[in-house]
């Protein structure tokens, strides 16, 4: 009892030597138990040195008779691989003789730990796995580890042999005819999950599985029908002899059984079940617990998707249940399948839009009637009857709340823009808002004079519609922030200067140059602002204020290593025909403080920038960080690049540490920076699209241009497409920096903005040529072909 | 669970969810598969879902709170089935919690999701047969609490560190029992008790001389 006390407080070795000590004698006691639990406390407060004086002990124990004692050393061992790894390594030998133990948890163990040292070396658990494939393994939970050790041995061969049949399958396939349920289930779990596993293999794992299905323990039921559902979304042909054992599965007692049984049969079904299994889900969905329908909803979705003919009956079963009582994620589960039915299956559109309408009619959550109002906008107009949906649209504005009514309001003028023989009926409601409340009456204004209220059934033009409904790129909340940066003056708010990416980190607060330390609380040397900050901070400067806007500010660049006196990093501002460098810096040593302080640039590798103003940094003492700038002019528009060198230079003064007052002289002084480099990226911005595809067609081809280009042998895929991205500068669309492991091509979608506001699409097609050659295809899109023309220059010479 | 619209593929391609559910399991699997089987916790509460003994051997729950919310909200999903006669199983937050009951004691033991079930049910067996036999046949909150060191000692034995130790029964509550043999004499007692006797020797040893 006492030994569990001990493990419980679990102290450091170093305070408790007497503790330590009565263990210690405890380990060479005559009595098993104590020796056992003895090893297993000291194991677990140990630390190095007082590992190596009771090493020896544990070795003993390893290959001890008393299969308690072996056990308890292995399992310590097995712990202890975690902090002291060459200590238990040394055991090999030991650990290696317990493999071949009689007893059987004690060959367990062992097992364990030996696979856990040996784990890297790949030929060592081949072989490890070889001999005890052949032997004999006594204890079914030794050979559930064996398993899991073959397969892993399975997937790291990957090649498959001549004859088509893996190395160790056999193996597998015998373990399926063992005594012991839980090894016959481990195999049979490991057969479904090797890669690229074949029918023929697969077919004794699923007989086994589907005699568990029918076994009166849970536990067992369960196992095999989320085994089964795993295997029926890559093979469900495998599974369907199985259908009849888990359509009994729907009412079992359990209820995760019941929808895992439930979601695979989904997956599995063929056409004819389909009606009957829609039935027998009706009953079902009553008694489970809304996670669980989600999961349902789910599932019919993509057997809808599977068989479109059937839509009819799923739309029904799809919009019963939206009737019923659910919350909130459930419902919108529902709407979204729906939604995405509606989109993919051109038959269903009306009554899916039919059934969505009568569901807004008494929606308790607002969040799902905009959504939905907002989607018949958009499909409304182009079914063959759109003023079906007018009546349900109107309803709306009268009923529910504020954000509903203005919802409709701007389905309904969507409505009278996209089809024009609606247009004087639209009028009509809309004027009959005009008298409603300030969303509505607002709303309802706009679209009237713009849409032409004067009655008149003509095409709306389409740069109308693109004002009233198209959507907008820019995030809400530059949106806000520039709204509440933006003096009323005779300029208007000029929409276009929003910035269109989204920056993380929060404003932070920049102490003024001259202000004394604050003591030990001082704030991290290099803020990190927002656009917006750096922008006022730079017109806040006179000699910077004419540059113009600003494009891009870079994020800092580290001009120091870590822990140096001074550290300092950089800021790239690009303007239209400027460069301002920011250097950030922070003085370290509390006995300095540094005054004048300014940034030698020597810019004789970058040819075409010429310094044009600088602006020093007065004062800086310590751990309050400071800002000096360095501008240069370049010509206009032109995406100039070049190499910086840099060499900070000051005045240092010598600061009494304890009054903090620091003397009158100073002595001039210098330090090397790194090398600063402005690259093409930096013209670019990062600004990302949504919807690639739609971005890239309404571009146009006019200034396409599309090039190919060998990139020579690289590390991976993986690596080229990532110098690629890093070279252009521009964001990843939709994910497409992920490249999956061991696939031969890849596509990459690119967008950004260019220096001059252009609007930039890139595809980039990779391939792999050989072993290690990679190939590339670039196509841009953009809408001035200069720009189109610089990208192609920016990776030729990349 | 967040889900998103996303554009429908053509049929037989699984869909986002799919390949979702199906990562996430095969993520779970991966880091099961290969490595040692493990224990998350194993829990023992009464008819109303306090606690009686527990242990945990997993860093997913770190504070009390964490714990004790786990329980309960557990003890709640589970309150309603029956799982007196075969033990049951539930998924609940990517775990794996097979449980039996009996009288008025709940026994849990979690897993990771990717966890084979049947190891789980083992380790649950051994722990519900083992306090049978400690207890002599009453098993119910009452006993339990009166012999709260066997139990505890009991859970010391079946797991360590979240490795399985010993799932038979019979040795587990034989290994209990010759702890509690030498219970009465704690451990620094008999080694002082050691070393007096050895003192003792000397002394009549250098008496005699």
């Amino acid at each position: 009892m006492v030994y569990v006390m001990i493990k419980e407080l679990s102290p450091s070795a170093d305070e408790v030597i007497i503790v330590t000590s009565s263990l210690m004698k405890d380990m060479t006691s005559k009595t098993d138990m104590y020796r056992a639990n003895a090893i297993r406390v000291l194991c677990r407060i140990t630390d190095g040195t007082l590992l190596t004086q009771i090493e020896r002990y544990l070795k003993q124990a390893i290959v001890d008779k008393n299969p308690v004692v072996a056990s308890a050393a292995l399992v310590s061992g097995i712990h202890l691989l975690q902090t002291n790894p060459e200590i238990v390594k040394r055991w090999s030998n030991e650990v290696q003789e317990a493999v071949q133990s009689r007893a059987a948890l004690v060959q367990f163990h062992a097992l364990a730990l030996l696979h856990q040292v040996r784990q890297n070396d790949r030929l060592a658990v081949n072989k490890l796995v070889s001999s005890l494939t052949r032997g004999s393994v006594r204890s079914p939970i030794a050979q559930c580890l064996l398993i899991r050790y073959t397969s892993q041995v399975i997937r790291e061969s990957a090649n498959n042999t001549q004859t088509g049949d893996r190395p160790f399958y056999d193996f597998l396939e015998g373990c399926l005819r063992h005594k012991a349920e839980m090894v016959i289930f481990e195999a049979a779990r490991a057969i479904t999950e090797l890669n690229g596993v074949t029918s023929r293999e697969l077919t004794p794992a699923i007989t086994v599985l589907q005699l568990f299905l029918s076994s009166f323990k849970p536990v067992l039921r369960f196992a095999a029908v989320r085994t089964l559902n795993k295997v029926a979304m890559t093979h469900p042909m495998a599974v369907t002899n199985c259908n009849i054992d888990m359509e009994s599965l729907i009412s079992d007692q359990n209820r995760s059984i019941a929808t895992l049984a439930i979601t695979t049969l989904l997956k599995t079904g063929n056409e004819s079940s389909v009606d009957r299994l829609m039935k027998q889900i009706t009953n079902f969905m009553s008694d489970i617990a809304d996670e669980f329908k989600i999961v349902v909803v789910e599932a019919i979705r993509s057997l809808c998707l599977k068989f479109p003919l059937k839509h009819r009956s799923l739309m029904n079963f799809l919009s019963n249940i939206l009737r019923e009582e659910g919350g909130f994620e459930y419902k919108k589960a529902i709407v979204d399948s729906i939604v995405i039915l509606i989109r993919d299956i051109p038959e269903a559109k009306e009554t899916g839009l039919l059934h969505l309408c009568e569901f807004i009619e008494d929606c308790e959550f607002t969040y799902l009637s905009t959504q939905i109002l907002h989607f018949l906008g958009i499909e409304g107009p182009k079914t063959s009857d759109p003023s079906k949906y007018i009546r349900y649209i109107y309803n709306r504005m009268h009923l529910e709340n504020a954000t509903v009514w203005a919802g409709a309001v701007s389905t309904l003028a969507k409505f009278g823009a996209m089809v024009d023989g609606l247009k004087p009926h639209v009028f009509v409601l809309l004027r009959r808002c005009l008298f409603d409340t300030d969303e509505v009456r607002d709303r309802a204004t706009l679209y009237l004079n713009t849409l032409g209220g004067d009655g008149a059934v003509v095409e709306t033009g389409a740069d109308v519609k693109e004002f009233l409904f198209g959507s907008l790129d820019i995030p809400l909340m530059n949106l806000e922030n520039s709204l509440k940066n933006y003096e009323p003056s005779e300029k208007p708010f000029d929409i276009s200067s929003v910035p269109k990416e989204v920056k993380i980190q929060p404003l932070a607060e920049k102490k003024a140059p001259g202000k004394k330390p604050t003591g030990l609380g001082a704030p991290p040397p290099s803020p990190s602002s927002t656009v917006d900050a750096y922008e006022k901070l730079l017109s806040s400067i006179p000699e910077f204020a004419n540059f113009g806007k600003l494009f891009k500010s870079s994020p800092p660049v580290e001009l120091t290593e870590a822990e140096t006196e001074y550290a300092v990093n950089v800021v790239k501002h690009i303007f239209d025909g400027h460069v301002v460098f920011q250097y950030n810096c922070t003085n370290t040593i509390p006995e300095q403080l540094l005054e004048n302080v300014i940034v030698i640039v020597d810019a004789s590798e970058a040819e075409e920038f010429a310094e044009v103003a600088s602006k020093p940094l007065r004062s800086l003492p310590y751990d309050s960080p400071g800002q000096t700038f360095v501008a240069f002019q370049k010509p206009d528009g032109v995406p100039a690049v070049g190499k910086f060198s840099n060499m900070l230079r000051f005045i240092v003064k010598e600061v009494d540490p304890s009054t903090g007052v620091a003397e009158d002289d100073g002595v001039e002084d210098e330090y090397q920076l790194e090398d600063l480099e402005v690259v093409a990226a930096d013209y670019m911005l990062k600004v990302g699209v949504s919807n690639f595809r739609n971005a890239w067609e309404s571009m146009g081809a006019d200034f396409e241009r599309v090039d190919e280009y060998g990139l020579g042998p690289r590390d991976s895929l993986a690596e080229a497409v990532n110098a690629v991205v890093d070279l252009l500068g521009m964001q990843p669309c939709e994910g497409t920096e992920v490249v999956s492991p061991n696939s031969r091509s890849h596509t990459c979608l690119l967008s950004g903005v260019y220096i001059g506001n252009v609007k930039v699409l890139v595809r980039l097609q990779f391939g792999l040529d050989g072993p290690k050659d990679v190939a590339m295809k670039l196509a841009v899109r953009s809408e001035d072909e200069t720009v189109s023309d610089a990208i192609h220059e920016i990776v030729a010479s990349g | 669970m967040k889900r998103s619209k996303v554009d429908a593929k053509p049929m037989g391609v699984p869909t986002v969810v799919d390949i979702k559910m199906q990562l996430h399991y095969r993520v779970a699997l991966h880091y099961v598969s290969g490595s040692c089987p493990s224990i998350r916790n194993i829990l023992l509460l009464d008819s109303e879902g306090n606690r009686v003994a527990v242990k945990y051997y997993s860093d997913d729950w770190l504070t009390n709170s964490a714990k004790e919310a786990f329980e309960k909200a557990l003890f709640s999903k589970t309150q309603k089935t029956n799982a007196r006669t075969e033990a049951e199983i539930a998924m609940f937050e990517n775990h794996i919690i097979v449980y039996k009951f009996v009288q008025d004691l709940h026994f849990f033991v979690t897993g990771a999701e990717g966890e084979n079930e049947l190891i789980l049910v083992t380790v649950l067996q051994g722990f519900f047969d083992a306090v049978g036999l400690l207890l002599r046949g009453t098993v119910e909150k009452k006993e339990a609490l009166e012999n709260l060191d066997l139990i505890l000692l009991c859970l010391d034995e079946i797991v360590d560190g979240g490795i399985i130790l010993e799932t038979d029964a019979s040795a587990i509550a034989g290994k209990v029992a010759s702890h509690s043999v030498y219970e009465a004499a704690p451990l620094s007692e008999q080694t002082i008790t050691h070393a007096l006797a050895t003192a003792r020797e000397h002394l009549a040893r250098s008496l005699l001389k």
